[in-house]
């Protein structure tokens, strides 16, 4: 069997996001770029499918900044190959790259494509449900766990408060992972040095982007409104604040 | 303009976040339809007088949540009805049927959607993006496809008196993929019921381990609040399922909700921002959180929490 993960770098959420002068984008230059996490969840589960059924993963990125090392990463977790898809414009919108990665899909003659649920700048939907759409494939979103049996993918769907439900897709298909069904290991530093020279191959992809039908948006920092009352001070300083105001509501 | 909304329900209740869907419809005038799905989704008209009208779909393979069977009826639906604009709710439903849906109808397709608007023949759209730190404005011309974030109207101004005419609506079978559900999971709970809780000290990601827990643990205890995690706590196995806070966890309404290393995504905010009083810890002065929040503080939760915990004690 053979699997497919895509993998996207994306904003680093625990810093400050920057705009562009034009505020169609965040400021790339400025910005650090990280895994999308739902994708770190993608490649650990499609990496628990190959340690319990043997399969082969393979792993798909769109060329990019920082793209070559991250899929190295990927290698270093047990990967079996990586691609980077050169696009000419980037960054586009998931909508707007699925043929791109349909047809590295293609290529590839994966059976089962797992992708993160979302990534927090899919602004016109998201790459998974789009992707089986352009394949005709069954897909499932929000999914914490994926076993492969007799012909079929097993996942469990997780739905609001909760509750979640067992489904059968048969493949090939297409899964929106939430979260694996183990946290994402870690990558020996060693392990990684040794990969750091490795050659990361171009799939040259005969598809163009799709439309959106949407111009870009004009990106801006949320009115926030009032917000917090923001405490001030040293630690010890917060501390006798807060103290202070659960006392004044009867809650210390 | 005519609004089609997807309305989900669940053990034969509207869902609130569809009565928001409606209450967005009709803010923004001309006719709204309920599509309604499901064996016997007729009744649920009684609930729906936020409609001029119901479109219901009954098949017994609707009755229970598939991909593939709800999303080829939103797509019958969408070419039998050509609406203006189609609204579905963000959650897993939506996640899973609003994209193909765009994709074989060829329409636009605008998420996170906080606030829509027409201007003219155009749909105004702001939505919540990279984790709510920043928003989109979008012009979307129609038709096209929106899907709201749960929260972006009240559902009060969807829930109205009256039962709506209700029309059939028959989907063929040929649409779906094959897909079966093969076992309803109901949620885990282990003794606790956070949405029962009074006062909760939430953790978020920053916390780092299930062995870094104790300065929260002993902050909850001396509130005597619940401990709860957002959600990477939980895959993480810092802490049990029954204590996840947000969209695919509890709702919880509590008089203190205390959180240190929450960034407040829009799925964290979802189960918890009607808490009577919130408040935050966090190193980033940028963090969602503190647009929610009713005090916050920028800093080291490792550093705070000991030295309330200690306060606590004291007095
Ligand atoms: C379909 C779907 C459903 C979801 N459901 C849920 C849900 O039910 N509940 C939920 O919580 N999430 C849910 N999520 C995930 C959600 O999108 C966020 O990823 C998640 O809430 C982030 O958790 P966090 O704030 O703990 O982590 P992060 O966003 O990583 O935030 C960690 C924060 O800690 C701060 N920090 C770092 N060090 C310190 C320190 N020493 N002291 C103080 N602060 C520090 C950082 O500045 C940062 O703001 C869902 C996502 C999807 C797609
Ligand atoms: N017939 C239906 N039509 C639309 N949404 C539904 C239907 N049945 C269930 N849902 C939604 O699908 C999700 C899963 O529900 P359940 O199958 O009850 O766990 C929930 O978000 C429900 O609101």
């Amino acid at each position: 069997m053979k699997i497919a993960v895509i993998l996207r770098l994306t904003a680093d959420l625990t810093e400050e996001l920057e705009l562009t002068q034009d505020g169609r984008d965040i400021d790339r230059e400025w910005i650090g770029l990280v895994l999308n996490e739902f994708d770190d969840q993608a490649l650990e589960q499609a990496i628990l499918l190959k340690e319990a059924t043997g399969a082969e993963v393979t792993v798909l990125a769109i060329d990019g900044e920082g793209v070559e090392r991250m899929l190295r990463t990927a290698l270093a977790r047990g990967a079996d190959a990586v691609h980077r898809i050169p696009a000419d414009e980037s960054p586009l919108s998931s909508r707007a790259l699925t043929p791109l990665y349909a047809a590295a899909v293609r290529e590839v003659g994966a059976d089962l494509v797992l992708a993160g649920v979302l990534a927090t700048d899919d602004l016109h939907g998201e790459l998974a449900p789009y992707l089986a759409a352009e394949l005709g494939w069954p897909q499932a979103s929000a999914v914490s766990d994926v076993r492969i049996d007799n012909g079929d993918a097993l996942v469990r769907q997780e739905y609001s408060a909760g509750r979640a439900a067992r489904l059968a897709l048969p493949l090939p298909a297409v899964i929106g992972l939430q979260t694996a069904s183990r946290p994402p290991r870690y990558v020996v530093g060693s392990r990684l040095r040794d990969l750091l020279k490795v050659e990361v191959p171009e799939m040259a992809v005969d598809a163009t982007p799709a439309a959106t039908g949407i111009a870009p948006a004009t990106l801006a920092l949320p009115d926030h409104g009032a917000g917090a009352e923001m405490i001030e001070g040293t630690g010890e300083e917060i501390a006798e604040r807060l103290h202070a105001i659960l006392a004044e509501r009867g809650l210390a | 303009m005519r609004v089609l909304v997807h309305v989900e329900h669940d053990a034969g209740a509207v869902t609130d976040t569809a009565f928001e869907l409606l209450a967005i419809a009709r803010s923004l005038g001309g006719e709204v339809e309920a599509l309604v799905m499901g064996a016997e989704p007729e009744p649920l008209a009684g609930q729906l007088g936020g409609a001029d009208r119901v479109v219901a779909v009954a098949d017994s393979a609707l009755e229970a949540y598939l991909p593939d069977a709800h999303g080829a009826a939103l797509q019958t639906a969408i070419r039998e009805r050509s609406p203006d604009l189609v609204l579905l709710s963000y959650g897993t439903v939506g996640l899973d049927i609003a994209p193909p849906a765009a994709h074989a109808c060829g329409l636009p397709l605008v998420c996170h959607a906080v606030a829509l608007r027409l201007e003219e023949s155009v749909l105004a759209v702001c939505s919540q993006i990279y984790g709510g730190k920043l928003v989109a404005n979008s012009l979307v011309p129609l038709p096209a496809i929106a899907m709201a974030m749960p929260g972006a109207a009240r559902a009060e101004d969807g829930r109205l008196d009256g039962v709506p005419p209700v029309e059939s609506m028959v989907v063929p079978a040929s649409g779906a993929a094959g897909i079966r559900r093969v076992e309803t999971l109901q949620p885990e709970t282990c003794g606790v019921d956070l949405t029962q809780a009074e006062r909760i000290v939430c953790v978020g990601r920053a916390i780092g381990g299930a062995d870094k827990l104790a300065p929260a643990e002993d902050l909850a205890r001396l509130l005597d609040a619940e401990i709860a995690g957002s959600r990477p706590v939980i895959d993480a196995g810092w802490l049990p399922k029954a204590r996840q806070v947000g969209k695919s966890g509890a709702t919880v309404k509590p008089r203190l909700y205390f959180m240190a290393g929450v960034s407040g995504a829009p799925e964290h905010l979802e189960g918890m921002s009607d808490s009577e009083l919130i408040v935050a810890l966090n190193t980033d002065e940028s963090a969602p959180i503190f647009a929610k929040a009713h005090f916050g503080a920028v800093c080291d939760m490792f550093d705070v929490l000991p030295r309330l915990a200690a306060r606590l004690k004291d007095s």
